[in-house]
Parts: structure tokens; C-alpha cells; sequence
């Protein structure tokens, strides 16, 4: 049943993909590209891993459509069509794409207990989570505490995207600033 | 969209839903699955729809520009704040443990705050870079 599910979500973002390759209106593609996200969401959900797949839906989903949109109404709402037809950028995505696909041979199957991902820290965190931190979530006391560093870098990135588009844009005036 | 009655009513039922379940999934970090990202991200979605909805001066009257300016730097602050306060007691940065007598419960706090100041900065973040783009005119 799991691999029912996964293969018609896998076959639900081919199909967005696609469909987003072969359309010109814009408005379309960036609710179809929302739509990805979700799918992605439910497949991340499907792989048991929910704190992802909650991220993915609110920000692929959410906000990242409405930022599309808005932009959106800065510029045209129709690509235009390319005039130059060349071969190269697609040959360069289909090498790169089975590239990638041959480096997933060598990768230990999906959830195999003997993965090096589960012998490293993995069960000392789940061993020690409990006493340590007093937590039931380890991926909360993973990210918060074990972690720390690192979360403190992510929000620092957050923190400089924010800087930077303000720095760039800055914050819309109010009317009545704009017409002293 | 002062022209669409259903978006306005729905989105006047579906916010306070939006936000409550924005803190619902701050506090709840530490048994459910979320946390300062994600409850931030669907906090700055239930503003940024406000926005949308309702204009972005009526938004710009709930939470003002400088508020959200603050808000961006204020998060990062706390979460190194909780470092420096780490250090200070006599720990290593970011060690939670010396925080309360207890060390689970030094944990508890520092995870708290840190998770707070995650959830300002990317709350405020996500709304400015929406009030950016959006505010741009044409």
C-alpha cells in the first residue's frame, strides 16, 4: 500500500513537472510549482519525516507561491518565447540527472538498519535524549541543543536573507510618505 | 480585494486558526513534530495572508514596519543571547545545562528561548520579505 501511495505521488510531480515545462502562463506554473511543494509534502510525510514535510507544505507551498505571485505582478504574467532552439542545455540535464541517479546505486537501501547514518551519533541521541534534556521529541533536542551550532547558523542565514532584501528592496512606504 | 466578500469572511475565520495553531506548534516542539521554524514560517503565512486580504496598510497597522525590523534582528539576538548567557554561568556556548539548577531543566530553557528566537526571526522575515516584494510598486 506504502509503495502504491509513493509511486502515484512520484507520478503526480513527474506529471506537475511537466506540465510546468509546457506552459507559457506564468500564473499557472507558480500554482502548479505550490502544488509540487504539497505533493512533495505528502510524500515527505509518506517517508515518515513530518518535521520536513511541515516545512516543505508551509514554505513551498505557502509563502514561497505568494512571493512567486507577487513578483509576478512586478513583471508579465506570460514567458516569452524563446526564439534560439539548442540541444545542449538538455543533454547537459539529462547527464547531470543520471549522474545523480548512478550515485543513489551505491547508497544503503531506504531505513537499513546496518546505514552509516544509524551508527554514528544516531543512537546515542536516541539513547540519551530522554535523561539529557528531558525531551520526548529528539529531533527537537537534536536541532535545539545537540545541534545548537548549527540551528544558530540557519537562523543567521534567515536573518541575512531578510537583511539583504531589505537592504535591496526596503520596506514599502506608506502612502502618504511617498506623496509629501 | 475589497470585491471579494467569501475570501474576506474565510480569511477572517481562517486567521486566528492560522496564528493559534502557529503557537500551538512553537509549544508543542517538544512532543509533536515543529518547531521555532516551522511555527515561525505558519505565523508569518497567517500575517502575510492578512495582508493579501485586507491590504498592506491595514497590515502595516498590526504590525508596523519597525516592529518587524526589530523583530529580524531581535530573534538572532536572543538565540545568542542564550550562548552568552551559557558562558557566562560558567558553561561552554550554547550549553544549556548551566542555565537552571538542574541541568534537564537548564535544557528546557535554553531549548525554549532558542526555539523563540528562531520563531521572531523567521516570522519577521518571511512578512518583510512579503511587505517587500509586495510593496514595490509597479
Amino acid at each position: 500500500m506504502e509503495t502504491l501511495i509513493d509511486l502515484a505521488l512520484l507520478g503526480l510531480l513527474a506529471v506537475t513537472a511537466l506540465a510546468m515545462l509546457k506552459l507559457r502562463n506564468l500564473f499557472a506554473v507558480v500554482m502548479l510549482s505550490g502544488m509540487y511543494s504539497l505533493l512533495s509534502a505528502g510524500f515527505f510525510v509518506d517517508l515518515d519525516a513530518v518535521d520536513v514535510a511541515f516545512t516543505e507544505a508551509a514554505v513551498g507551498a505557502g509563502i514561497t507561491t505568494v512571493l512567486m505571485l507577487g513578483t509576478l505582478t512586478l513583471t508579465t504574467s506570460l514567458e516569452k518565447v524563446s526564439t534560439q532552439k539548442s540541444i545542449a542545455p538538455f543533454i547537459l540535464v539529462l547527464a547531470t540527472g543520471l549522474i545523480l541517479v548512478y550515485g543513489t546505486l551505491d547508497m544503503p537501501g531506504f531505513g537499513h538498519p546496518e546505514a552509516p547514518i544509524h551508527h554514528h551519533v544516531a543512537p546515542r541521541y536516541l539513547k540519551d535524549t530522554p535523561t539529557e534534556t528531558g525531551i520526548p521529541n529528539v529531533v527537537t533536542a537534536v536541532l535545539a541543543s545537540y545541534r545548537g551550532y548549527d540551528t544558530l547558523g540557519e537562523t543567521t542565514v534567515i536573518f541575512t536573507a531578510g537583511v539583504g532584501v531589505l537592504t535591496l528592496l526596503g520596506l514599502a512606504r506608506r502612502k502618504e510618505d511617498r506623496r509629501p | 480585494m475589497t470585491h471579494h466578500p467569501v475570501l474576506r469572511v474565510i480569511a477572517k475565520f481562517m486567521i486566528p486558526l492560522i496564528l493559534l495553531f502557529a503557537l500551538y506548534v512553537q509549544f508543542h516542539g517538544d512532543f509533536g513534530p515543529g518547531g521555532g521554524f516551522q511555527a515561525g514560517v505558519i505565523f508569518g503565512a497567517g500575517i502575510i495572508l492578512y495582508g493579501l486580504i485586507f491590504g498592506l496598510d491595514t497590515a502595516a497597522r498590526v504590525i508596523p514596519s519597525w516592529l518587524l525590523q526589530l523583530g529580524v534582528a531581535l530573534g538572532v539576538l536572543l538565540y545568542g543571547g542564550v550562548g552568552i548567557a551559557s558562558l557566562a554561568l560558567g558553561g561552554k556556548y550554547l550549553e544549556y545545562g548551566v542555565l537552571a539548577h538542574d541541568p534537564v531543566h537548564g535544557q528546557h530553557l535554553g531549548i525554549f528561548l532558542v526555539e523563540l528566537g528562531v520563531f521572531v526571526t523567521v516570522a519577521s522575515v518571511m512578512v518583510t520579505i512579503f511587505v517587500s516584494f509586495a510593496g514595490r510598486e509597479r
